[in-house]
């Protein structure tokens, strides 16, 4: 069958978006089909290697994820988009590597592939706001979330560091808030919105995670936020799965919502938030679709249910 | 105080630690003026036992077994805020990285438990090409000797259907285990040839 999409982009899911993370995946499928852009999923995708393969040696790390880049531009891809910012950096890395005189040959006998190193690699949110643009979105939203307020969380990775990000500002980055303008969001200024959330160190040392992501979840609640807006499967673990946790740590009760960018997205363009993985969520988000519902007047159907 | 430790700099100044530090990490450690950037940057500072700056003097100064048995190396997440706020364009997140590094090449890491991770990670990969979740993390904490961590987790994990109870294993699997073994034969002849 051929589809009529208009244009097409290689898509690099990522391991977690196969466990923890499958919401961020199914959204995105979603609202790209929306969006009118088709995703190819790089065929026998591997792991990027991730930091394990990075500290072993960033050359192991550069093969491994060279792997997947080699696979896309023997399809004709000149770019490849993957929600995962952990991903992300695995597979520019590996073009870094490819780009040293002095390394390039080294990666090419260990990845033993024909690699050209002639493929871009861009996240999911650089890729809605660059090339889909924030009009493009605006077009498509039938139900905006007006009268929701949502804090953009970035994160580390997603505007940094600026030479190997090539996207936003460093410090002080606009293309979630943007996005989330657009779909009709109110959107106060979130100061942690770059500030690290702990990363893996949930699973050794709790009191790292409790301290770091503790401060995002009380300055989000702070400012009367409904929800917080992310785009990483490492923060959103962080600030979603691990809230009660945090709630224990802290001595405080959130009892906040954090969807993945492209699930609030998604909501807007009036997808079924079933289809979006709303139910995946482990801070329940009911309550806020509840309001969803109420405040968007226009929705002509039932409220949405997700049990 | 909890760490108070004085250094005999002129029989601990190693100058090949920070040519190579400068070598793999493909930054001038010289240019690091002490400005505090990024120390004060770091989100990490409360749980190092030298802050970033700290460590970018201790390799001026040659200090390489302070350094790689330091625990800010391994708690260091990677974050860039250092690297992004570095007004010598520094990339230290790169230099911390080299030291992880080298750490586990010498044998010296502080955190065991990080490290073990790691390794069970790769075997993860090298045996199924992607990461399992579900296999990895409970073998983790058995190993770590803390089999119930993160337990009350479960049943969240479960609600959201989110965890693929048997690991995926890709076709290319195989050309993982060639992409590690082709590696490792690298790394042995580099290691011959030094």
């Amino acid at each position: 069958m051929k589809d009529n999409f208009s244009r097409t982009v290689a898509y690099y899911p990522g391991c977690s978006v196969e466990g923890t993370a499958k919401e961020f995946d199914e959204s995105t499928r979603e609202i790209f089909r929306v969006l009118n852009v088709a995703l190819r999923e790089i065929p026998d995708w591997n792991c990027c290697g991730s930091t394990p393969s990075h500290i072993y040696d960033p050359l192991l790390s550069a093969a491994i994820s060279g792997r997947n880049l080699a696979i896309a531009e023997r399809m004709g891809f000149y770019e490849v988009m993957t929600p995962c910012p952990g991903c992300l950096k695995a597979l520019k890395g590996s073009i870094e590597v490819f780009n040293n005189p002095l390394k390039r040959k080294d990666l090419l006998n260990i990845l033993d592939m024909p690699f050209y190193g002639r493929i871009k690699a861009v996240s999911v949110v650089q890729f809605l706001v660059e090339d889909v643009g924030i009009e493009e979105i605006e077009r498509c939203v039938l139900f905006p979330l007006e009268g929701i307020t949502i804090v953009p969380y970035y994160g580390c990775l997603l505007t940094r560091p600026p030479k190997s990000a090539q996207f936003d500002d460093p410090e002080q980055p606009t293309s979630l808030d943007r996005i989330l303008e657009a779909i009709g969001a109110t959107v106060p200024h979130f100061p942690f919105k770059t500030e690290c959330c702990g990363a893996t160190y949930g699973v050794v040392r709790k009191d790292i995670v409790g301290r770091l992501t503790g401060r995002i979840l009380e300055m989000a609640l702070d400012l009367g936020a409904d929800a917080i807006a992310v785009a990483c499967p490492l923060c959103q673990q962080n600030l979603d799965l691990r809230q009660e946790q945090i709630e224990r740590y802290r001595g405080r009760s959130f009892k906040i919502s954090v969807p993945y960018i492209t699930q609030l997205i998604g909501l807007s363009f009036g997808i079924d938030p079933k289809k979006l993985g709303w139910h995946r969520l482990a801070a329940d988000p009911q309550k806020l679709l509840t309001r969803f519902d109420k405040l968007s007047k226009k929705r002509p159907t039932e409220p949405p249910t997700i049990r | 105080m909890e760490r108070l430790r004085v250094l005999a700099l002129n029989s601990t100044y190693d100058e090949s630690f920070i040519r190579q530090v400068e070598m793999e990490s493909g930054q001038q450690i010289s240019r690091c003026y002490q400005c505090g950037n990024c120390g004060a940057s770091c989100n990490y500072t409360c749980v190092y036992d030298y802050p970033v700056n700290q460590i970018m003097r201790l390799i001026q100064l040659g200090q390489k077994e302070v350094v790689l048995s330091s625990r800010a190396i391994w708690l260091c997440a990677a974050c860039t805020a250092c690297t992004t706020r570095c007004p010598c364009n520094i990339e230290v997140t790169k230099i911390m990285e080299t030291l992880r590094v080298m750490s586990l090449e010498e044998g010296t890491v502080s955190l065991k438990d990080v490290e073990l991770f790691y390794k069970e990670f790769l075997r993860s990969l090298k045996n199924f090409g992607r990461v399992f979740e579900a296999g990895l993390l409970p073998l983790v904490n058995l190993r770590i000797g803390r089999p119930f961590n993160d337990m009350e987790l479960a049943p969240l994990v479960f609600k959201g259907r989110k965890i693929h109870l048997f690991p995926s294993f890709i076709k290319g699997r195989k050309e993982i285990s060639a992409i590690f073994d082709r590696f490792e034969s690298w790394r042995r002849k580099k290691e011959d040839l030094s």
